[in-house]
């Protein structure tokens, strides 16, 4: 297919932008296969808006006379209008972007068409490898193996080729416990505590059924990560309600019998497209100009996201707190294991390693625990809050997860080595992106897709010190300990770098940050300047002492 | 009283056992725990209620709750102590007379002369000057000069040139309280100015000439601009009931060139009742995140702070961009007018944005004008109808600035909250009494000491690191958002909860970026050392070789001193790891910093109420406490089987 095809007028001029906080700009429109691109004519300030089609999230028409209007709602939550000369213009351009900001064939979208303008460094796509994780976890233990069960994706399609499990469990019984497992997600090493050598590991919902199957490799391959005498928990992120219905259709939960040196606890977390409501109202409320201050107050109660918020943040908080307070192992999972169990065993490895608050620790968590680790990523991210789909893959799942790093960031404002910045770049990324990174649902799909010869990496765009330096933290001070957030009401706040992004003015939000680098930029061009003097005297006065010595 | 448990609010499970001392100005608890012995003071004066709640098993519960959002939970062994103390603080915390207050016994041990340099340190008189005023527009009247025409205003008021004494004396019998028509900010700039009144006597159809000669002169004090703006400040419904009393508002017809306009800000009870549901919603145990929302929904509270900031930029902007002067009023002229005139104030003048500058702003606008501090305060015994929330929410005003204009103030949020907690601990005599002729009576200013000099002592504890003195933000006016931007407006939890420390961040970027500031300023000093050493080796090395070997004695004597003094300065040796850099971070545990930490504290100590830094680990607490981490979602099944899980996860 031809991109030419779905592009019925390429170009429009007279076309005037409207934006929030900014004043109208007239200028051209024009449509390629992948972007829309206005540019302003105006001499003194000439400005360009470039619009990745696939950041659309839905599109509307009107029209007063002949003047239309397209009114664009992207994934990124930023809504702008513009104002089109001529009915039919307007329409084909409108059915342009309509096309073309729904193509179907991943192949079609704009990361394989994209070639970079930077030099690359660092290949991302071979940035964070299972071995260069395992190799770091044989370094403070022996207990565990790399396996190769799944290298051709046979036994778990959402696993990747290798996998992280307790020594002691061989392949064959691996392939047992995946038979038991919802999709085959048997568990697989999460996280090591160094500290105590406590251990999370994820899985997806033991298929127990009504009449309590069990599988004793499944047991013993949990039971093989707890020390003799002690015991561990398993945190179901279902309500028992839930995980007891699940029976009906084959799921279930680990039975106290089968599973007597294990605790569960249920800690109820939303999915799919409760989710997805959410996230939809949440924004409608953000950007409805209309209410006086209580509706505002209802509206951001009843969207829930921030229930959401405190809901996913308490589990993982909990199972942090399993692990480092309690000395226990921990097993996590919900149904499938590829959204809430992400979103929790992710969490508290930030509340409990050190290295996962760095840029490059951070980057390594999401591709170990939410790309490797099979998040749907192509079926979640599809649509964002403006969408009206009717299917059900939508959600914001990883959206939430990057919104409970901020809440933990803004709590521990000097822990992180990363800014909010880091974050929001991560959410655009994930919804529309000139990089394959979050391309596909798992690491079948990418390598079906090639993404690693035909695509770049986002990491490889990232980790070049001109982009990161956008990202860091000027308060950054590396911090051994582990930092324990309050998820309290009081404590939780609307993620407005995200959420009212577009929605306020941040000049003065902005000149902040930049007195706030600007101050710590001095006192660190202060110390540069007193070592060198210092070191410019030292040597000096040996001179001296040496000429006198003589 | 000994072995008194001090309960943690949020975790009824935690309680500390310690021995419970009543004295003539404090509640005092003091820890039985051998190493630390924490102690909690409360001082009679911020009691608001204590309640006896029914006796258990384990004592009798009292709970105590204070004007700055403290809330005490005791249980006492025997029901009789218990009685007792509960009696003893009823009569402590509901004094009968201003001299039973603490700022008559307090004595920070400053002589007399500094006691006196104190209470100057803010002069209203040089504000004006300041001002502009006097000037060819605006003079000082001396008609209340023994307050014989208000009794609530001070004996210094501004007024317009053109205003005789006949005028005003004859404009406050037209106004409540005789409270008429004085300035309160004057723009230079552009001759516009903020003026305030209580409500006219209009009731249906009563006019008076010299109060229309009033705003007269006030419109023709600002030759700029052809009308007047009158902005009454309650909701027109209140302002029409006064009317039948005999109260009411301008009428435009019977004044000339005036722009009449209500904003509605609701009165002192219904601001009351809504603080009262908003604490209610921060006292819940472990509210969910609706239960939270919601609650704060229904108090109303951040609507009624939008309301204020509305009222005050609509001034804020005639003022700046209109350049049309504005009179201010409400009902008697002291609570919403004060609020309204204030918050405008410091939208247009950055002089109050300065820790200074807001010591005058609170001086001028809710001190001298007679806001009722005792009344509203509840600072004796009085009517507790009269007791309302009015500066608070003037506080909380400024600091919903600080979070949107974060660059634009000199002083912190701890500045807000230390001067709202003296507004009610009567430590100072600054906020006694309920008008300037009271404190006059009372010789406020030879029998207490000033909180601004207190404050103004420490101020290194107030800074705010963003502030730069030629930064755009700090220089302008401020141009808050308007209308849609609800969100702006957020809950204050380093306020109304601010005895939780756990619910705070745990790293405090003001602290962080203040401490880099210092070692800056210590690395200027440094480097200005050690050029002058390099300076003086160079010049050494030059000379030639028999005076060489003199000037170098005198050099490394030099030298070493220098390096001694260094020394002293910075705590380590500089490398070029800067691992090795003292950490700053306030609430990283490393060793150094505790340390830090320790003396500053020791150092604010003298305020009993001042925050502890909050250990990191102890979130592990406050996690489990407010999480319901097992509780409701446990499943049955598993519950109690082994004794030590279910303590974890019921934690």
């Amino acid at each position: 297919m031809e991109f030419a095809e779905l592009i019925k007028t390429p170009r429009a001029d007279n076309v005037v932008l409207h934006r929030p906080f900014y004043p109208a700009v007239e200028g051209t429109l024009c449509l390629t296969g992948h972007h829309l691109i206005f540019s302003s004519r105006r001499q003194d300030n000439a400005e360009e808006l470039w619009l990745l089609h696939s950041n659309i999230d839905s599109i509307e028409k009107r029209f007063v006379g002949s003047l239309g209007t397209i009114i664009i709602k992207c994934k990124d939550l930023r809504i702008i209008q513009l104002d089109i000369p001529g009915m039919e213009e307007c329409l084909n351009i409108a059915s342009s972007i309509e096309a073309l900001s729904t193509l179907d064939s991943v192949t079609l979208m704009y990361p394989f068409f994209y070639r970079p303008m930077f030099e690359i460094v660092e290949d991302g796509w071979r940035s964070f490898l299972p071995d260069q994780e395992f190799e770091l976890l044989s370094s403070v233990t022996d207990e565990w193996r790399l396996s190769c069960i799944n290298k051709e994706f046979s036994v778990c399609p959402s696993y990747p080729p290798v996998v992280i499990v307790p020594k002691s469990i061989d392949d064959e019984a691996l392939r047992k416990v995946a038979m038991f497992r919802h999709g085959s997600r048997f568990p697989v090493l999460s996280y090591y505590h160094k500290k105590n050598g406590m251990v999370m590991m994820r899985s997806s919902q033991p298929l127990t059924g009504t009449n309590g199957r069990r599988c004793k490799e499944d047991e013993k391959l949990i039971n093989a990560t707890l020390r003799p005498g002690k015991r561990g928990y398993i945190i179901d992120t279902r309500s028992l309600n839930v995980a007891q219905q699940a029976r009906a259709k084959g799921g279930g939960f680990e039975q106290e019998a089968h599973y007597p040196q294990w605790r569960r606890i249920h800690k109820c977390i939303e999915r799919f497209n409760i989710l997805q409501e959410s996230l939809i109202k949440l924004v409608e409320a953000c950007n409805d100009q209309s209410h006086n201050m209580d509706r505002w107050l209802s509206k951001l109660e009843a969207s829930n996201w921030l229930t959401h918020i405190k809901e996913i943040l308490t589990a993982a908080c909990l199972a942090a707190q399993c692990i480092d307070r309690e000395g226990a192992s921990v097993l996590v999972h919900g149904t499938e294991g590829t959204d809430s169990t992400l979103q929790v065993t992710s969490l508290a490895q930030i509340i409990l390693d050190p290295r996962c608050r760095t840029i490059c620790g951070f980057e390594s968590l999401v591709v170990r625990e939410w790309l490797q680790a099979g998040h749907p990523f192509q079926q979640r991210c599809a649509q964002s809050a403006y969408s009206n789909s009717k299917q059900k893959w939508e959600a914001p799942v990883f959206l939430l997860f990057l919104d409970c790093v901020w809440q933990i960031l803004r709590q521990f404002p000097c822990s992180f080595e990363f800014n909010e910045q880091f974050l929001i770049m991560l959410f655009e990324h994930a919804y529309a992106s000139q990089f394959g990174t979050f391309l596909g649902n798992n690491e079948n799909e990418r390598s079906k897709l090639k993404l690693s010869q035909k695509t770049m990496s986002l990491w490889s765009w990232v980790n070049r010190s001109e982009e990161l330096s956008k990202f860091q933290n000027p308060l950054f001070e590396a911090n051994s300990l582990v930092i324990w957030p309050s998820v309290a009401p009081q404590s939780l706040q609307l993620w407005e770098g995200v959420f009212l992004r577009w929605n306020r003015p941040s000049k003065f939000l902005d000149e902040a940050h930049e007195e706030m680098i600007s101050i710590i930029k001095y006192n660190k061009e202060l110390q540069a300047k007193v070592n060198a003097l210092r070191r410019q005297l030292a040597e000096m006065e040996t001179d001296d002492r040496m000429q006198e010595n003589l | 009283v000994e072995n008194v448990r001090l309960l943690d609010r949020l975790s009824s499970r935690k309680a500390t056992l310690g021995t419970l001392y009543l004295t003539a100005t404090h509640v005092i608890f003091v820890e039985n725990g051998s190493e630390t012995r924490k102690e909690t003071w409360v001082l009679h004066s911020q009691i608001s209620s204590i309640e006896k709640q029914a006796t258990t098993a384990t004592g009798c519960p009292l709970l105590i709750r204070c004007k700055n959002f403290q809330v005490i939970q005791l249980v006492i062994p025997q029901e009789r102590d218990c009685h007792d103390i509960y009696i003893s603080l009823i009569r402590l915390t509901r004094p009968v007379k201003y001299e039973e207050l603490y700022c008559f016994s307090f004595n920070p041990k400053l002589d007399k002369e500094e006691r006196e340099q104190g209470w100057k340190l803010v002069d209203l008189n040089e504000e004006y000057n300041r001002m502009g005023v006097p000037n060819n527009y605006w003079q000082i009247s001396d008609v209340n000069r023994d307050y014989g025409v208000c009794d609530s205003y001070p004996t210094e008021v501004y007024v317009p040139k053109s205003a005789t004494a006949h005028i005003i004396v004859g404009s406050s019998k037209f106004r409540s309280r005789r409270r008429f028509p004085a300035l309160s900010y004057y723009c230079k700039d552009n001759n516009a100015s903020i003026c305030r009144s209580s409500q006219p006597l209009s009731g249906f159809s009563a006019r008076c000439l010299e109060d229309e000669q009033m705003l007269q002169a006030i419109r023709k004090a600002n030759p700029g601009s052809n009308f007047l703006y009158v902005v009454d400040t309650r909701p027109k419904l209140n302002a029409m009931a006064n009317r039948a009393a005999g109260k009411g508002y301008e009428n435009e017809d019977n004044y000339s060139n005036i722009k009449f306009q209500f904003i509605g800000i609701e009165n002192i009870h219904v601001m009351r009742n809504s603080l009262q549901k908003m604490l209610e919603v921060c006292e819940l145990k472990s509210p969910s995140m609706s239960d939270f929302l919601w609650g704060l929904e229904n108090s109303g509270w951040l609507k009624h702070i939008k309301a204020i900031m509305d009222a005050s930029i609509f001034i804020a902007k005639a003022v700046a961009e209109e350049g049309v002067s504005v009179l201010v009023h409400c009902s008697d002229g002291w609570d919403r007018t004060a609020q309204v005139c204030s918050v405008a104030s410091l939208l247009l003048d950055p002089y109050y944005r300065t820790m200074k500058g807001f010591m005058v702003l609170i001086e001028k606008d809710w001190v001298s004008f007679g806001h009722k501090f005792n009344h509203r305060y509840g600072n004796l015994d009085g009517d507790p109808k009269e007791i309302s929330p009015v500066i608070d929410q003037f506080i909380e005003c400024v600091w919903q600035l600080m979070e949107q204009f974060p660059c634009a103030f000199e002083f912190n949020e701890r500045f807000l909250i230390h001067i709202q907690h003296h507004i009610y601990s009567c430590q100072f005599g600054n906020f006694l009494c309920n008008s300037q002729k009271e404190r006059r009576e009372l010789k406020i200013q030879e029998r207490t000491y000033s909180l601004w000099a207190h404050l103004w002592k420490n101020r290194a504890d107030y800074l705010n690191p963003l502030y730069r003195p030629d930064h755009s933000q700090t220089q302008a006016t401020l141009r808050p958002q308007m209308a849609p931007c609800n969100f702006l407006y957020k809950f204050w939890s380093g306020m109304y909860n601010r005895f939780e420390k756990g619910l705070h961040p745990r790293q405090s970027v003001t602290d962080y970026l203040m401490a880099v500031k210092e070692e800056t300023q210590q690395l200027e000093e440094e480097l200005e050392v050690l050029r002058e050493r390099l300076a003086n080796l160079q010049k050494s090395q030059l000379n030639d070789n028999k005076v060489e070997t003199k000037q170098q004695d005198r050099s490394k004597q030099f030298g070493l001193s220098a390096s001694n003094n260094s020394l002293a300065n910075t705590p380590q040796e500089y490398s070029n790891d800067l691992k090795s850099f003292p950490s700053r971070s306030p609430s990283q545990g490393d060793e150094e910093d505790s340390a830090l930490i320790l003396t500053q504290d020791n150092l604010k100590s003298s305020d009993p109420d001042l925050s502890a830094n909050s250990d990191q680990e102890s979130g592990v607490e406050d996690l489990s406490c407010r999480s319901p981490s097992g509780g409701g979602c446990l499943p049955s099944e598993d519950s109690g089987k082994d004794s030590d899980e279910a303590v974890f996860v019921a934690v």
